[in-house]
């Protein structure tokens, strides 16, 4: 095709529009569709019974119930209590978990090693480097609902297990992550310090933490506002909050009281998240 | 009167006029004007008032009776129950779980990429009148949590993995929808342009023009939040939702603790595995 005949090819309403990529979009649609199909089997993925009339009526009337929210006062008290208790079940057990995080960590950094400095780390702290680690992965691999169970059955109903829980899960991510983060940036400052025979301690206070204290103090900041979305799901296995509020009036099928306790739920989200936004950028 | 001295310092430059400047004094450690002193204060005053008004019950951290009872529970835990009819069974419910997270997924990025077209400014032309009540929809989608999402369809969708499926698909969309949203509104306007100015319908722009742009982007995200569902699915059960946690619940439920534990590690097996394996593939294409 010569270069000149393209203006004429493009002004040619009778030109046969044709997609280029036809037939490699036909192929990967069908194995994608082709993948799926055993995966709606296995969780019995059958839309249909959203069309069955028992269960459309049902539905609606539950959804018909939402409408008007209940906002007497009794409730509204009641709620506010229940959404400071999420709020501090959170802070509780982030406190908590720093508490627990803070010497793992400090343990577990790479960089504060006195025989790594001339080479190799020897075996011993070698070892228990890695152990630390190793322990931190399992807590924050176990999921926060499942701490919650097992204290449930070990301390009884209530905020314990749920600050508990949160204690162990964030404990273990919040060290995992400071330790990255502590062995992540520049290291001379700390080294200087340790080769000219001040201790680990001082050199953490005086060289480590000033230079990542901001991303440090950033990142505990965003796991807050994770506890606090965590805590609402922590109630529903009955550690008190939010969550066991809105799973007993769900089990009532009080629409009026679930949609209110969504709304303040989704409000509580919301604030925490431009609560931590702003902490963040006013600590960078 | 005022009397005025003879060898009165000429008002400004004096300390720069000094033989040597003035000490300066330490900071005092409380400043009013100091955002951080304000800060610390109001996060102590939190932490305070939380561990004051939950009344937690310390005697069940750190008392012997409590050990105790923790070592108790613990040692029940052993030995995990094996039997291969039980396994079998845990087999299952770990698939269901996989399959879970991942049609959730699936539906997901399709949902949120049905939801991002309206929530993002394709040109500085498009008047985007959806994209304000769209991003809100969003964001209501993300804000609550896959358990309560899978708590409310339980109701219409009945007990069984379905309704966990679903509920990690609305709540996935929320996150992907955002995250698709911010991708699209990031790419070079070149492409979308000179197809619009030869007069291409917006649809067949988004096609040719955008798509081809994100779609590593897009895969990307899409692959990061199944990872992150794998383990929400593991979970969404104990509500009922089906799984490896409605396993769990029902087991723990009977003080089957034998079989608790066996749950319990395939649980860290499955997530160790995901883990491994995205670990893997990060720095198979990063390489």
């Amino acid at each position: 095709m010569s270069v000149s005949s393209i203006p004429q090819a493009q002004l040619d309403l009778g030109v046969k529009l044709r997609d280029p990529d036809f037939s490699s979009r036909i192929v990967w649609l069908s194995l994608i569709v082709l993948l799926l199909w055993p995966l709606a089997v296995a969780t019995e993925f059958r839309p249909s019974i959203f069309w069955d009339p028992d269960n459309r009526k049902v539905t609606a009337d539950f959804l018909a119930s939402f409408w008007p929210l209940v906002y007497n006062a009794e409730f509204m008290i009641m709620v506010a209590n229940e959404t400071w208790r999420t709020v501090a079940m959170a802070t509780a057990g982030v406190t908590l978990a720093l508490v627990l995080a803070v010497p793992l960590s400090l343990v577990a950094t790479r960089v504060l090693s006195l025989s790594a400095l001339s080479g190799r780390m020897n075996r011993w702290p070698a070892a228990l480097r890695w152990c630390v680690r190793a322990v931190l992965i399992v807590l924050r691999s176990i999921p926060e609902l499942v701490w919650a169970l097992v204290f449930v059955r070990v301390v009884g109903l209530g905020p314990t297990a749920g600050v508990l829980a949160i204690a162990l899960t964030y404990g273990g991510m919040l060290g995992k992550v400071y330790a990255e983060i502590l062995e992540s940036g520049e290291s001379h400052a700390t080294h200087a310090l340790m080769r000219n025979g001040s201790g680990r301690l001082q050199a953490f206070v005086y060289a480590l933490l000033p230079s990542h204290a901001a991303e440090l103090a950033s990142y505990t900041v965003y796991r807050w506002e994770c506890a606090i979305r965590s805590s609402v799901v922590l109630g529903f296995v009955g550690a008190g909050g939010l969550g066991q509020q809105l799973d007993n009036s769900m089990k009532m099928f009080n629409g009026g009281e679930v949609a209110t306790l969504l709304l303040v739920f989704v409000f509580l989200v919301a604030l925490a998240d431009r609560a931590s936004v702003w902490l963040r950028r006013a600590l960078a | 009167m005022k009397q005025v001295p003879p060898h009165s310092p000429p008002s400004r430059g004096y300390s720069r006029e000094a033989a040597n400047p003035p000490y300066k004094l330490p900071p005092t450690l409380f400043d009013a004007r100091c955002w951080a002193c304000w800060l610390t204060a109001a996060l102590l005053l939190l932490v305070i008032a939380s561990f004051v008004s939950l009344k937690l019950d310390w005697t069940a951290f750190a008392s012997m009776e409590a050990a105790r009872s923790m070592y108790r529970f613990m040692a029940e835990f052993f030995p995990p129950d094996t039997s291969p009819q039980f396994l079998a069974k845990v087999g299952i419910a770990a698939w269901e779980t996989l399959a879970m997270s991942a049609l959730g997924t699936a539906i997901a990025a399709v949902l949120g990429l049905a939801l991002a077209v309206p929530a993002s400014r394709m040109s500085s032309q498009d008047p985007a009148w959806l994209r304000s009540p769209t991003r809100w929809l969003l964001n209501a989608l993300r804000a609550i949590p896959e358990l309560v999402w899978a708590a409310l369809l339980l109701i219409s969708a009945g007990l069984g993995p379905m309704a966990g499926t679903l509920a990690l698909a609305l709540h996935t969309s929320g996150v992907l929808g955002r995250l698709f949203s911010e991708a699209m509104e990031n790419i070079p306007t070149g492409p979308g342009d000179a197809l619009r100015t030869q007069g291409v319908g917006p649809l067949r722009v988004f096609a040719y023009a955008t798509l081809p742009q994100v779609l590593p982007q897009l895969m990307s995200y899409t692959l990061y939040r199944w990872e992150n569902n794998i383990r929400a699915a593991a979970v969404l059960g104990v509500v009922g939702a089906g799984g490896l946690g409605q396993l769990l619940s029902f087991n723990m439920g009977l003080f089957l603790m034998n079989k608790t534990a066996t749950i319990l590690g395939a649980m860290l097996l499955m997530v160790a595995c995901v883990d491994a394996l995205s670990f893997g593939l990060r720095r198979w294409l990063n390489r």
